[in-house]
């Protein structure tokens, strides 16, 4: 699903964000990518996303190679990724419905259609019920599922997300962990980013360690150690 | 990118389905968009109204006075073509000697019309229309000469052709002067045509300012929605999707403005069409100011649409791409 090869990332600044990071993520797979901030945890995720081009080596998504993808071609690549951000990224000026809906617009899909898949997204995350609400009136940890609702309710093959659970307790966290297995044993390869080493602790996934933009793989048994 | 069919999240829910065709979709959404852009006017009446109303007045200015101008020319219309020669003959002839003259003229078949104005009626249509009555009866002897009006043939009425048949008839001799009355409808056409060109000018010059007007106002709206373009731009939207709700809110104020100048010149026509009958009236005319024809009407709302869009257009194009991620 996702290869990087010797991959570089130096900022127009001149610091190095990443320097020679290599791995493999399956499909079907689920890891977490975890380093202190700075460390490259968003650089990486960027380049995956398509915001930032890599200066060396390669980053292929699904065989395409990220570097040689023309502009154009960028939007279609973006509505295979699942994207969910730490702080939600949710349009205040509509409701919950009409926010999980804007990918399903976006690709074009008949009214009908949204309605259907807009609930059976919001039921995965159980928030049917708040459908008509605007965002600004839920919790945050209610925004954080209409924002994970938007990112799979097109069902691309790969989610992404960055710091899911920063802002949220643990409860709530161990929650919206939950949800990504769920989706990940339906077959969606899922990627986290986040720095929570107690909630990682508690799942038995791939660990994808960076230090200072160097990538080392790690187990539940290491950070235990 | 192959995508993993039948093995995404949430299998069994609602799955007989995929994205319309990118051509049933790209329908959809510019029927979605047209609607819902105009909904975002209304749901901020009075800004929009503003910028409506400005480019309302901008076209208006141009296009009425574009009307007037036509409303002159169907004024002079009646005298255009209506080259007229008149002939003064000489003193010592007779009213009996300018009908001869009269006669053979007619025959000519460069001479359509032909009307003699003897000396008496000459000195009778003078008494009356000059208000010098009473000062004429004290003169002995009327004069004033008889006069031969002449109109032309249609064929025989181009300038070149004018100018030799005036020529011809001067060198008859009975007649002392051979006028052409084309001078004055030569200056009112002129002038026109510098109306005709000033209209062009201000024309330009207001076309640019609604330009102006509407891509600052979009140029605004992109900068206030610019948060929302970064998310959408994430979840996959193309340019011309994010382009798209902008364009046709260029669109609805071209139209609107279109419809609001229409209004404009349509009132200010009426308001002056009462005046200018009086006017014309006094003149001895039936001339009633005319409103805009089918064509003016068709050209103001080409124009206030093709510059709304063009004025979108160029907003959306020099600020959109600013906004990353690409």
């Amino acid at each position: 699903m996702i290869r990087f090869q010797n991959l570089f990332k130096r900022y127009a600044g001149g610091q190095d964000a990443l320097s020679d990071v290599c791995f493999d993520l399956d499909f079907g797979e689920m890891a977490f990518l975890t380093g202190h901030s700075g460390a490259g945890k968003s650089t990486l995720l960027k380049i995956i996303s398509l915001i930032e081009k890599p200066t060396r080596g390669q980053a292929l998504l699904n065989n395409i190679n990220l570097s040689r993808v023309s502009k154009r071609r960028i939007p279609y690549i973006r509505r295979d990724i699942g994207i969910i951000f730490q702080d939600h990224q949710l349009l205040f000026d509509r409701t919950v419905f009409d926010n999980v809906a804007l990918p399903l617009i976006i690709a074009g899909y008949r009214h009908q259609e949204v309605g259907s898949r807009v609930r059976a997204a919001l039921d995965k995350v159980g928030l049917l019920k708040k459908e008509k609400h605007n965002p600004v009136t839920l919790s945050g940890g209610e925004q954080q599922r209409v924002g994970i609702a938007r990112a799979v309710v097109n069902k691309p093959p790969l989610l992404l997300a960055d710091e899911p659970t920063g802002n949220l307790d643990p409860e709530l966290s161990w929650e919206i962990m939950q949800l990504f297995e769920n989706f990940n044993q339906v077959g969606v390869t899922v990627m986290i980013a986040t720095h929570d080493i107690g909630l990682i602790k508690r799942m038995d996934h791939r660990i994808l360690t960076l230090t200072q933009g160097s990538m080392s793989e790690c187990t539940v048994e290491d950070l235990h150690a | 990118m192959n995508r993993l069919a039948g093995n995404g999240p949430q299998r069994g829910a609602a799955d007989a389905s995929r994205p319309a065709s990118r051509l049933t979709a790209y329908f959809i959404n510019h029927a979605q968009v047209f609607v819902s852009s105009l909904g975002k006017l209304y749901r901020a009446p009075l800004s929009n109204l503003m910028t409506v109303v400005v480019i309302g007045i901008a076209l208006a200015f141009p296009m009425g006075m574009t009307v007037l101008l036509q409303n002159m020319q169907i004024v002079s219309g009646g005298w255009n073509g209506a080259t007229q020669i008149s002939l003064f003959t000489r003193l010592d002839v007779n009213d009996e000697q300018a009908a001869e003259l009269g006669q053979r003229l007619r025959l000519m078949k460069e001479i359509e019309s032909l009307h003699v104005l003897s000396r008496n009626e000459a000195m009778n249509e003078f008494r009356s229309l000059s208000g010098f009555g009473e000062a004429l009866d004290v003169l002995e002897d009327n004069p004033l000469p008889a006069v031969l009006i002449i109109r032309p043939t249609p064929e025989f009425s181009t300038p070149d052709q004018v100018a030799i048949l005036v020529e011809q008839l001067r060198d008859l001799p009975e007649i002392d002067i051979a006028q052409l009355d084309l001078q004055w409808v030569k200056r009112l056409y002129t002038m026109m045509e510098i109306g005709e060109r000033g209209i062009l000018v201000i024309a330009a010059l207001l076309a640019l300012a609604v330009l102006l007007t509407v891509g600052n106002t979009i140029r605004l709206d992109i900068q206030s929605r610019r948060d929302e373009i970064v998310i959408i731009k994430l979840i996959g939207a193309t340019n011309a999707f994010i382009r798209r709700p902008f364009l046709y809110t260029g669109f609805w104020y071209g139209l609107l403005g279109g419809i609001i100048s229409w209004i404009m010149i349509e009132i200010s026509l009426g308001l002056l069409s009462g005046p200018v009958q009086q006017l014309a009236g006094l003149y001895g005319s039936s001339f009633v100011l005319s409103s805009m024809n089918m064509l003016n009407t068709l050209i103001l709302f080409a124009c206030s649409l093709l510059l709304g869009l063009l004025g979108s257009w160029i907003a959306v194009s020099r600020h959109l791409n600013e906004i990353e991620p690409a």
